[in-house]
């Protein structure tokens, strides 16, 4: 049992900060990292793995700093999003060259574990540059599970993997939390992250956004007013229409045409709005939901709606 | 020193264009050799093909070598893989060296004992000490220009730049920087075997002192580099 703790931990390239003052605790079981693209996911990732040193804060691993800590890899496992690039090698190879590194006193041993648990066996001894997206994503599991770390973080595993594939690793995710590792991964999909994991930490522009199981995560993105860009042939008229509803929280006009209606119940809405249009005698010309993109579910989450 | 390191060093090393170019370099040189062997008279242009072989042939397939050995990796970001584990960063650096530096005797060292003894077989001594002068100066810039690889992205072109301008041409026209000449402390050790070649008019314990300082500290600022290196995501 192994625990990562970040305090304060925030990293900053020149100018350009990161990650934040991130304060979190992973410990044993599956941890899904949420966070769109550019939030800091990686930079978060790197910094556990002790590949980055932290610019203020601690990240430690059971109580010792990662950074400059080699022996700090007998406990993790890394799953770098990078792609691998030891294309001359086979599978087998390559996972064996990891065993050997780690010091195993069997490595073949291991390397046939690690291939079996994937169920990457078969075409071990087939060059990497071979494989497809899924088959070298596993391939990186297997030399990242290959000395039984405690520790496993995941940088986008799923990224580029097929629906059948993506089934496969998610169950195997699973059921490597349940022996108790510490498991770490990322993911800017919400959806893939509470398929696989109980805790979530969402992380947006390097601001540690929310934390919890993913009942709380989903309700803090789904109970949320509703953001609809609507454009018609008198907008005022409609606007203050609308603003007579019990479903409609707030209408804001656009200074360049159209307006911005938040709604607190989509369903009394969408009977509502076009018995107001055809009751007043008013053409809708566009209706378009303003916030379905995650980034503003993610904002939502930050500082409330935009 | 890790094997498994080394094995997969070598792989890299051979297993890429630029191992196709490092044969190249040393059959070019030795090419060269054989064709004034057979065009000109007894000691016709020696001196010539062996000192473009000393200051241009040797240091390029050291700058390769290192290069190839620890670059690519770091570029790519896969020598987290190696990195990912519970193994000494200077370990690491010894490993890669040890492959760099054998590529370096044996493509860049042994061809100038080769064309020696091409153009002058007469003189085998002659032969061995542009051989000596070489292993000593190969040694140093193996071990140079892997720090240089494990420190800059752009060790190629810093590499180039160091060998043509410092070594070669500033080299040549300020006579001070034999003390701090990889080539001129090479040189040193090849004249005390052989005459025939020039005095770099060092004593030739501080030319071996000096190439031992700087393959060292090279090494460890290889590991100490490692250590801290950097995975920088997209973003």
């Amino acid at each position: 049992m192994s625990v990562l703790t970040l305090d304060a931990a925030s990293r900053w390239f020149g100018n350009v900060v990161a990650v934040n003052g991130i304060s979190m605790t992973v410990g044993p079981g599956i941890t899904g990292l949420l966070g769109p693209n550019g939030a800091g996911k990686t930079t978060l990732i790197a910094m556990m793995a002790g590949f980055l040193a932290p610019s203020a804060g601690t990240v430690t691993l059971d109580g010792k700093p990662i950074w400059r800590h080699t022996d700090a890899y007998r406990t993790i496992g890394l799953v770098p999003e990078r792609e691998l690039s030891f294309g001359y090698l086979t599978g087998r190879q390559f996972v064996r060259a990891n065993a050997e590194l780690h010091g195993l006193p069997d490595p073949g041993a291991a390397t046939e574990r690690a291939l079996a648990t994937v169920e990457m066996t078969d075409p071990a001894d087939r060059r990497i540059d071979t494989y497809s997206k899924g088959m070298r994503q596993r391939a990186k599991l297997a030399s990242a599970l290959v000395h039984d770390p405690a520790v496993l973080l995941l940088d986008e595993p799923f990224n580029g993997v097929d629906p059948r594939q993506r089934m496969h690793l998610m169950a195997l995710l699973r059921r490597m939390g349940e022996e108790g590792r510490t498991l770490l991964f990322s993911s800017h999909i919400l959806e893939e992250v509470e398929q696989v994991a109980r805790h979530i930490e969402v992380v947006v522009s390097g601001r540690h956004a929310a934390s919890g199981d993913f009942g709380t995560i989903r309700r803090l993105m789904t109970d949320r007013p509703m953001q609809y860009a609507v454009a018609s042939s008198d907008d005022r008229r409609l606007a203050s229409a609308l603003m007579t509803e019990p479903s409609v929280l707030g209408v804001a006009l656009r200074r360049q045409g159209g307006f911005d209606v938040s709604v607190a119940d989509l369903g009394a809405f969408a009977v509502r709005l076009p018995h107001l249009a055809r009751e007043g005698g008013i053409r809708i010309l566009e209706l378009t939901p303003s916030d379905e993109s995650l980034e503003s579910v993610f904002a939502y989450l930050v500082g409330g709606p935009a | 020193m890790n094997p498994t390191i080394a094995r997969l060093s070598a792989q890299a090393l051979l297993g890429r264009r630029r191992g196709v170019v490092l044969l190249v370099i040393p059959a070019l040189l030795i090419g060269l050799a054989v064709l004034l062997r057979v065009l000109t008279d007894a000691d016709g242009g020696y001196d010539a093909v062996l000192t473009l072989g000393y200051t241009l042939a040797l240091p390029l397939v050291a700058l390769l070598a290192a290069s190839a050995v620890l670059g690519p990796e770091i570029d790519d970001g896969s020598i987290v893989y190696l990195l990912a584990k519970p193994v000494s960063r200077h370990v690491i650096a010894l490993s890669k060296f040890v492959v760099a530096w054998l590529a370096t005797l044996a493509l860049g060292a042994l061809p100038l004992v080769v064309a020696g003894l091409i153009m002058d077989s007469g003189n085998p001594r002659r032969a061995l000490a542009w051989g000596a002068a070489g292993a000593l100066a190969g040694t140093t810039y193996s071990a140079l220009f892997l720090a240089l690889a494990a420190v800059t992205r752009h060790a190629v072109v810093a590499g180039l730049l160091f060998v043509l301008m410092w070594e070669g041409l500033l080299g040549g026209l300020l006579t001070g920087i034999k003390w701090v000449s990889i080539g001129a402390w090479g040189r040193q050790v090849g004249y005390r075997f052989s005459a025939r070649l020039d005095d770099a008019f060092l004593p030739l314990s501080y030319a071996v002192l000096a190439a031992l300082v700087v393959t060292v500290g090279a090494l460890w600022l290889t590991g100490d580099r490692l250590r801290s290196f950097t995975l920088r995501g997209d973003e």
